[in-house]
């Protein structure tokens, strides 16, 4: 600490110096803040300014400094101070531009700047530079392994190749292709979206063939898969049962689909003679190789009806839930397989609803050209045989009736092959581990279906999201997993066509090389991408209660033969998920710590119980609650000045310590905001804001024994287009405090 | 006329589509209707007919030949053209339903006593006789075309229409006398056999 030097540089500009005693923060800065050395500037985010800070720091050997000026958010290409730490006091967005204005809120806006002053360099006297990870030696490995040697597997193989990485390429069967292979043509991926056109497979077996880069392992399955991002240790299995190990970077999951089985639908004809799923219908295809398509008794086919939605869209919780999006589309494929070999050849499309995503309209038109009749109704019983018979509701006609055809080709969905369910395996593992013998041989039979074989803590799987897919935020980043340095990409993700494969392969691919790069330097993955800092514990002050290698939402943490935590920082977001949770608090980042917000908490002055002025602590998630605060001042939205507001990384990492701190020293009340959880979930760290409402619906007690309301601490879920709603919330949640009154803990803190 | 349909359900045995596509008027869009609906949501006329365009597609794709041709629908289409407007297929619903219209009351067909069949049919015949339309003997015609009690009776109800037409000279009673001609009655009846002809031939119903 001896060689640390502060200083604290305030900007007067965009109005603050009109607005503030600056004198005042000054001293601030200086009595209470205690930094060395304060300056003032007019106009801090010029190339004055920042030379200023730049000279400081090379002849001064200034080593952490705190920026009192506008939100953290902005202007971060002028503050951008590489090997200083640096906190920063917002006080444009954060108190400028949200106090209203006039001379009567002079006060109130003058003590909310000091306030954020002494936070900011409260802040910066427990913070350090984060140096990297410090084995970042070891996670130098760029080679991407790819799981999966299907349409996915292979773009995905294919395009990070291109951009230079070392692919190493498992498939389990004896051929590239996957399902993709099975098919006679595929639905056109280009214009004139018109005819069905020609897989590619083989083309894309041969340049993969082809490729130095690549390494194609065939009859080869992953029979463990240790390490992290940058170092991840691969055991691939044979068929034969000869183990090799190797060391990749990262991993793309491409395992595909498994058409639902035909079978479960006894109903619509399942079983019977003539009635077939669209991958049986590919084989027919494939069989005739262009010809007429025959039947699988040899006889011609004058009529095919074809019944989407066959065990899909299910409301009765028997079949699948929901619609796998490819199947009108390849439905409308099959019937042009008929229609292009023979016009004279009836083709219905029952449908539903007819989903036809991307350029798929153009392609439903072009059979409706060539003459593929649309039928929009719900079949209700085939009976298959030599001559079938589909009996359907027509729901436009409003009557019930049938169709006789020659064929019936049901369209089943998609089943995910994501591996382990990891919700039915905790619980299982739980039981395995307290001795029981059923759960360990129960534990045993789930892992056969194991994709990866994870060793981690949490499973062996990717998590999975809804239905069995390992789906993730699918707008912000839909190809990431909770498994650092492991993309879902294909329909084992989500339910998708071969050419919508193609994109997620590409998009995975490239979030792929995303991670071995920032392993490489030691740097944080999406969404915290080049984060230097990393979680440190100090393990001599653990209680192993293991609840920081359960509640990581990325399984980042294992666990010693001694069951202390063991922290993989490779596979870790930066998110302090861990931190938030840790009982004991020895979870800690160099530059976000229990200390580094709780002396922010401590540092505000909170006036006595007569000044009547209360004091209300947000903790918002840097995410999108205090962007949504930072455009409410953008857009001069007013709130109550009694706020102070502090970022956090996600709700996650909040510790009660902060909450209990704040309310001890007299706060009035404690607003936490973090992002929407839940299925439809917003959280950045996926399951943080989730945790942080576990963990806050049990806060109610603990304040009811401290005699204070359960309302004196909230959790709000706050969008980052939230503006006019968080400074509402803040002026509605303020009223109510004024209403509950001011807190008694006052003056004891 | 009944000869007609006996030689297309001969010629289109169960397929009414083909018939539809090959012999109606603009027939050969039907197969491109998506069943959206709003065809029927538009039709000024939704509620007060069998079918709605909607309908008449999806029957016609299903084969139901004698429903779709007796239908009153193609019948009560006012040639609004809001459902060729709002189309996101691009159909030409009006037409397609005049075209069924006019292949319905060829085949015979056609709904019986729909009343705007009765009036085109009078409208024609009188057209037909001159070259010229008649609109003493028209209007006269539509009066009588439920006998003779109730053509007084709708005669009478007009009376003050047909009377301040005459004081403003825009009916001649002469008219009833066969009223004035086309220059060569011929020559017309001569073109339209030609027109229907070339048409017959053109929709294979020579």
């Amino acid at each position: 600490m001896a060689d640390n030097k502060f200083a604290a540089y305030i900007c007067s500009g965009c109005g603050i110096g009109d607005a503030f005693k600056m004198a005042a923060l000054e001293k601030v800065a200086t009595k209470e803040g205690k930094m060395s050395m304060v300056k003032s500037h007019p106009f801090l985010c010029n190339a004055e300014g920042v030379q200023m800070i730049r000279d400081d720091i090379a002849n001064e050997a200034v080593t952490h400094i705190c920026i009192a000026a506008c939100s953290r958010r902005a202007k971060t290409e002028a503050f951008n101070f590489p090997t200083v730490a640096m906190s920063r006091a917002n006080l444009r967005e954060g108190v400028l531009w949200v106090v209203a204005a006039g001379a009567e809120h002079d006060e109130v806006r003058q003590e909310m700047a000091e306030d954020y002053i002494r936070m900011g360099c409260a802040e910066i006297k427990k913070m350090n530079l984060p140096k990297g990870n410090a084995n970042r030696d070891q996670t130098r490995n760029k080679s991407i392994l790819v799981v999966g040697g299907g349409m996915t597997g292979m773009t995905a193989a294919l395009a990070a190749a291109e951009a230079g990485y070392e692919i190493v390429l498992v498939e389990k069967t004896d051929a590239l292709g996957g399902f993709a292979a099975r098919l006679w043509k595929r639905v056109p991926f280009s214009g004139p979206y018109a005819a069905p056109q020609a897989t590619g497979v083989a083309e894309m077996a041969a340049s993969i063939g082809a490729n130095a880069r690549i390494k194609v392992h065939l009859n080869t399955t992953v029979a463990e898969t240790g390490g992290a991002p940058g170092r991840f240790k691969i055991k691939l299995a044979t068929e034969s049962g000869s183990v090799s190990e190797l060391t990749v970077g990262a991993i793309v999951q491409a395992s595909g689909f498994t058409p639902y089985d035909i079978g479960k639908l006894p109903e619509l004809g399942g079983g019977q003679a003539n009635v077939v799923d669209q991958a049986g219908l590919e084989a027919l295809a494939k069989a005739a190789n262009g010809g007429a398509i025959k039947r699988a008794d040899g006889k011609d086919i004058k009529s095919v009806v074809f019944v989407q939605c066959a065990g899909q869209r299910d409301e009765t919780g028997t079949h699948l839930p929901y619609c796998s999006g490819h199947c009108c589309a390849t439905s409308i494929k099959q019937a042009m397989y008929f229609k292009d070999a023979n016009p004279e050849v009836d083709t219905v499309v029952m449908y539903d609803d007819l989903r036809v995503p991307g350029m798929g309209e153009d392609f439903y038109r072009s059979a409706q050209q060539k003459g593929v009749i649309f039928t929009k109704g719900k079949a209700s019983k085939v009976t298959g045989g030599d001559s079938c018979k589909v009996e359907f509701a027509d729901l436009i006609l409003d009557e019930q009736t049938s169709i006789d055809a020659d064929l019936v080709v049901l369209a089943t969905g998609q089943v995910a092959n994501a591996g382990v369910n990891l919700d039915a395996w905790t619980e299982v593992n739980t039981l395995a581990e307290g001795g029981d013998e059923g759960a360990k041989q129960k534990r045993t039979e789930m892992k056969t279906i194991s994709i990866l074989n994870l060793d981690y803590r949490q499973g062996p799987d990717v998590p999975q999201f809804k239905h069995g897919f390992a789906d993730s935020h699918f707008i912000c980043f839909p190809y990431e997993t909770r498994r650092t340095g492991i993309y879902a990409a294909g329909p084992m993700r989500r339910p998708m066509d071969m050419l919508q494969a193609t994109e997620d392969a590409t998009g995975a691919a490239m979030k792929a090389i995303q991670a071995v790069e920032n392993a490489a330097a030691g740097r944080a993955a999406h969404p915290r991408a080049g984060d230097l800092s990393y979680p440190i514990a100090r393990l001599e002050g653990c209680t192993q209660c293991k609840r920081c290698t359960v509640e990581c939402p990325f399984g980042a943490i294992d666990e010693d033969e001694k069951r202390f935590p063991v922290f993989n920082e490779e596979r870790c977001r930066r998110c302090g998920t861990c931190m938030g949770a840790c009982p004991v608090r020895v979870i800690s980042f160099e530059n976000y710590s229990c200390d580094t917000v709780g002396m922010q908490v401590k540092a505000v002055n909170v006036p006595d119980e007569d000044e009547e002025k209360p004091r209300i602590l947000i903790l918002a998630c840097e995410n999108d609650a205090y962007p949504a605060l930072d455009m409410a001042g953008v857009q001069r939205l007013t709130y109550s000045a009694y706020v102070r507001a502090i970022p956090v990384r996600c709700l996650g990492s909040v510790n009660t310590i902060w909450i209990t701190d704040a309310l001890n020293q007299g706060f009035d009340g404690v607003m936490m905001m973090g992002c929407k959880k839940g299925d439809d979930y917003q959280c950045h760290f996926v399951k943080g804001s989730e945790m942080a409402y576990y963990r806050m619906s049990k806060i109610g007690d603990t304040l009811t024994q401290l005699g204070l309301e359960p309302e004196r601490v909230v959790t709000e879920e706050v969008a980052i287009t939230d503006n006019a709603r968080v400074a509402k919330l803040i002026n509605d949640y303020a009223a109510q405090i004024n209403d509950i009154g001011l807190s008694p803990m006052k003056g004891f803190g | 006329m009944s000869d007609l349909n006996t030689q297309a359900v001969a010629r289109y045995k169960n397929n009414f589509l083909r018939e539809v596509e090959e012999r109606v008027e603009e027939g050969n869009m039907v197969k491109m209707c998506m069943q959206c609906g709003v065809c029927a949501g538009s039709c000024p006329f939704g509620p007060h007919w069998q079918h709605s365009p909607q309908k008449i597609f999806m029957m016609i794709r299903a084969g139901k030949r004698e429903e779709v041709l007796s239908s009153d629908s193609m019948w009560m289409c006012t040639s609004c053209y809001n459902c060729i407007v709002r189309c996101p297929r691009k159909l030409p619903i009006t037409h397609i339903m005049h075209g069924l219209a006019n292949y319905a009351h060829r085949l015979n067909l056609a709904a019986k006593g729909q009343p705007t069949r009765d009036v085109a049919r009078l409208f024609w015949n009188n057209l037909m006789k001159t070259g010229r339309i008649n609109e003493l003997t028209f209007s006269l015609g539509l009066y009588f075309k439920d006998g003779f009690i109730q053509g007084i009776k709708n005669s009478l109800a007009m009376q003050a229409a047909g009377l301040g037409l005459l004081k403003a000279k825009r009916l001649n009673p002469m008219e009833i006398f066969g009223g004035h001609k086309c220059k060569e009655k011929s020559g017309i009846h001569r073109m339209i056999a030609k027109a229907r002809e070339i048409e017959d031939r053109r929709r294979g119903l020579a």
